[in-house]
């Protein structure tokens, strides 16, 4: 440790600070936890929350209400999603969403008289919820990269080493548990808000021992207009798609019909869109539920209403598919004891299934799944007591922080490998055995290239961490996708375009240096069968 | 991406070095903030909806607009309105109304699939 390492002790660590960190440090505070959270950008901005803003899976606790809210993606997703979890997120998010409104006074909309709570615009849900854990003594480190775990003697997390990019200096927290709340992997495609979800807590975690589940959902990518970030989706559902000629794009939609899009992209560049089928009433309504959409438009000086502007597919991976570390405990521990995992940093399947979260299951989870792990934290480090302060502490990362070779490949190379094999549509949005393999085995190739050559010191480490850990996500990706040899949810494989009863599981994959997929069963489906 | 920093707008507060995810920005001389990491910026807005002076400006594009860009040119930006234009949508900012508090957006009923020929 050099002499300008900062060395800081807390109860409870979260690694992130958008929705779920932020949810998971106030509940570990208010349990009585000392709480630090460490963000690689800003709490209050970082991450796509706070630029994009969500819709909310957000019910009044009535069983039908309930019951509907369950059922209507469920064929969707496959039924992977396990009902009782679905249950408890969706009376967590009431809760949360109603403190939000009384104790965090975020100014929700009224309608008709009635606060609307199925939303929440991003710079100001996330403003707020910076101030509140800083009111409720959270200690915040912005601009701080968590760059490892730390294990005590049995291979208990218990603590983080990390660099803190605005004072050119390391730290390192000790603690008594550990919540991953990084986000998911968008593989810096400048999707909207996403560049700093680059899976850096699926590789820490599975460093430390951790599983994955549902990584073959991840193939998500997001509508934006050409050339620009805004990968705000919801309101291509009044769009009409055309070819580069002006003749109409059969079967291309927002829902049900992307991939017709992906396709035209592919063959010919160019695809049109004009959000035509929208009432003058509805175009109104619009500005006011989503100003960020508008953004391009009024800034390129296009009419989305009237004119036929270009659009372009963004990967959005894991943030809006549903792939992350697996949760195996109502208070989301993961394998790994102290180590917790909440938000786009876990798997969603268990309220998402096979389907993408986005739209409304995604920021519920976040919201549920940072309280669950919250509190568990808090206890388990509680359960410690003063032992907890007196471990001998390792650090678990490996690729980038213990290569003992500098001549290897570095980060540059991996992030062009990425460019080449992951955000393609052709690879990894219409998915083909014959196209995977041979992008799996280069995305291996990279693997073994880094783990023998990069490593960094001080402000490099962080950015070689994120190439490594895009590489390691791509890589469970593509082994799962190609051990799932039917069509399931966003999962689709051209040559297996049916659904296969007999590969009705979870699909749990690990490893780094050598992967391996295992099924899970389905849990929580009662009596339900699919 | 990050186009402008107005130096006649900008009153030293050092938030936009803050609050950026991807930490685009540097301190810079006589307090005025400089656009260090261009390349980095993600295009998420955050930086000039957080500024107090409207003294930033996103343009849309994740790649830098040519020079002689009217996305680049203040004097348009601050005639156009384009300046400021997001913290006013959002409703930030002294004696504005929160916009969030009128967000409901349309019901978004089935996405509409286009058909082959459009009548
Ligand atoms: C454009 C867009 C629109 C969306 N709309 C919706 C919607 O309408 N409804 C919905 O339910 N979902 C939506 N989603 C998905 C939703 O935004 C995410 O599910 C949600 O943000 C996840 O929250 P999170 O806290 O897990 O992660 P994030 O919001 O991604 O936050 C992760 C945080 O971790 C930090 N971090 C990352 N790595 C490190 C590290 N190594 N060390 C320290 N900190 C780190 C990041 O800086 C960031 O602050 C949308 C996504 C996008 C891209
Ligand atoms: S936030 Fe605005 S006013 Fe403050 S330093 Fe940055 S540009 Fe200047
Ligand atoms: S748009 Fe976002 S990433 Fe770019 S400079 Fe502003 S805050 Fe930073």
């Amino acid at each position: 440790m050099s002499s300008s390492t900062l060395d800081l002790t807390a109860d409870v660590v979260v690694a992130g600070g958008g929705p779920a960190g932020t949810w998971a440090a106030l509940t570990a505070a208010v349990a009585g936890a000392d709480v630090i959270l460490l963000d690689k950008g800003y709490c209050g901005t970082s991450g796509p929350t706070a630029s994009g803003g969500t819709g909310v899976w957000y019910t009044r606790p009535d069983p039908a209400e309930r019951e509907a809210a369950m059922a209507s993606r469920e064929a969707l997703g496959g039924f992977l999603q396990d009902r009782r979890w679905m249950a408890r997120v969706l009376e967590q998010t009431y809760e949360n969403m109603n403190r939000l409104e009384t104790e965090a006074r975020y100014p929700f909309p009224l309608v008709d008289g009635v606060p609307y709570k199925r939303g929440v615009q991003g710079p100001e849900y996330m403003r707020r919820m910076r101030s509140w854990i800083k009111r409720k003594g959270v200690r915040i480190l912005d601009h701080s990269p968590v760059t490892e775990l730390l294990v005590d003697g049995i291979g208990t997390v218990a603590g983080v080493r990390g660099h803190r990019r605005q004072q050119a200096g390391d730290y390192r927290v000790r603690a008594g548990a550990v919540i991953l709340a990084t986000g998911g992997c968008a593989f810096l495609s400048k999707a909207l808000g996403c560049d700093v979800a680059t899976g850096d807590g699926a590789l820490f975690a599975a460093e430390a021992g951790a599983e994955m589940s549902g990584m073959e959902f991840s193939n998500a990518y997001g509508i934006a207009p050409a050339f620009t970030s805004v990968t705000k989706t919801a309101y291509y559902s009044f769009a009409t798609f055309f070819r580069g000629d002006g003749s109409p794009l059969a079967g291309a939609g927002s829902q049900g019909g992307r991939s017709v899009i992906a396709a035209e992209l592919l063959r010919a560049g160019t695809v049109l869109c004009r959000l035509d089928q929208a009432t003058p009433e509805q175009q109104r309504q619009m500005r006011l539920g989503q100003p960020n959409f508008f953004l391009p438009f009024d800034r390129l000086g296009i009419d989305p209403f009237t004119d036929r502007f270009p659009v372009t597919l963004l990967l959005e991976g894991t943030v809006r598919g549903t792939g992350g570390i697996r949760i195996v405990a109502d208070d989301c521990a993961t394998t790994v004891p102290g180590l917790y995992a909440a938000g786009d940093a876990a798997t969603r399947e268990l309220v998402c299934g096979a389907f993408t979260g986005g739209g409304s299951h995604n920021s519920a989870w976040a919201m549920s799944s940072g309280t669950f792990a919250g509190r568990g934290a808090a206890a388990f480090a509680a359960g410690l007591g003063a032992a907890a302060t007196r471990r001998k502490l390792t650090g678990v990362g490996e690729v980038g922080v213990t290569s003992a070779d500098e001549s290897g490949i570095g980060r540059a190379e991996a992030l062009e490998v990425i460019r080449r094999e992951v955000h393609p549509y052709d690879k990894n949005y219409l998915r083909n055995g014959s196209r995977l393999r041979p992008a799996l085995a280069e995305l291996d190739a990279v693997w073994d290239a880094l783990r023998g050559g990069a490593r960094a010191t001080g402000g490099d480490l962080p950015g070689l961490r994120q190439a490594a850990a895009m590489v390691a996500h791509a890589r469970w990706m593509y082994t799962s996708a190609l051990a799932r040899t039917e069509s399931r949810g966003m999962a689709r494989r051209e040559e297996f375009p049916e659904l296969d009863p007999n590969q009705y599981h979870r699909l749990t994959v690990g490893g780094l240096d050598t992967l391996w997929t295992r099924p899970e069963a389905v849990t929580g489906r009662g009596l339900a069968v699919a | 991406m990050i186009e402008l920093v107005s130096e006649s707008r900008c009153v030293s507060c050092d938030v936009c070095i803050a609050v950026c995810p991807t930490n685009v920005f540097d301190a810079g001389p006589g307090g005025i903030p400089v656009i260090a990491r261009q390349s980095d910026c993600q295009t998420c807005f955050m930086c000039e909806a957080h500024c107090p002076a409207d003294a930033l400006f996103v343009a849309p594009q994740t790649h830098p607009v040519p020079d002689g860009s009217p996305l680049r040119d203040e004097s348009h930006l601050a005639s156009s309105g384009l300046l400021g234009s997001y913290r006013r949508e959002i409703g930030w900012g002294r004696g504005r109304r929160p916009g969030a508090r009128l967000a409901v957006g349309p019901e978004l009923g089935r996405a509409r699939i286009t058909p082959a020929a459009l009548s």
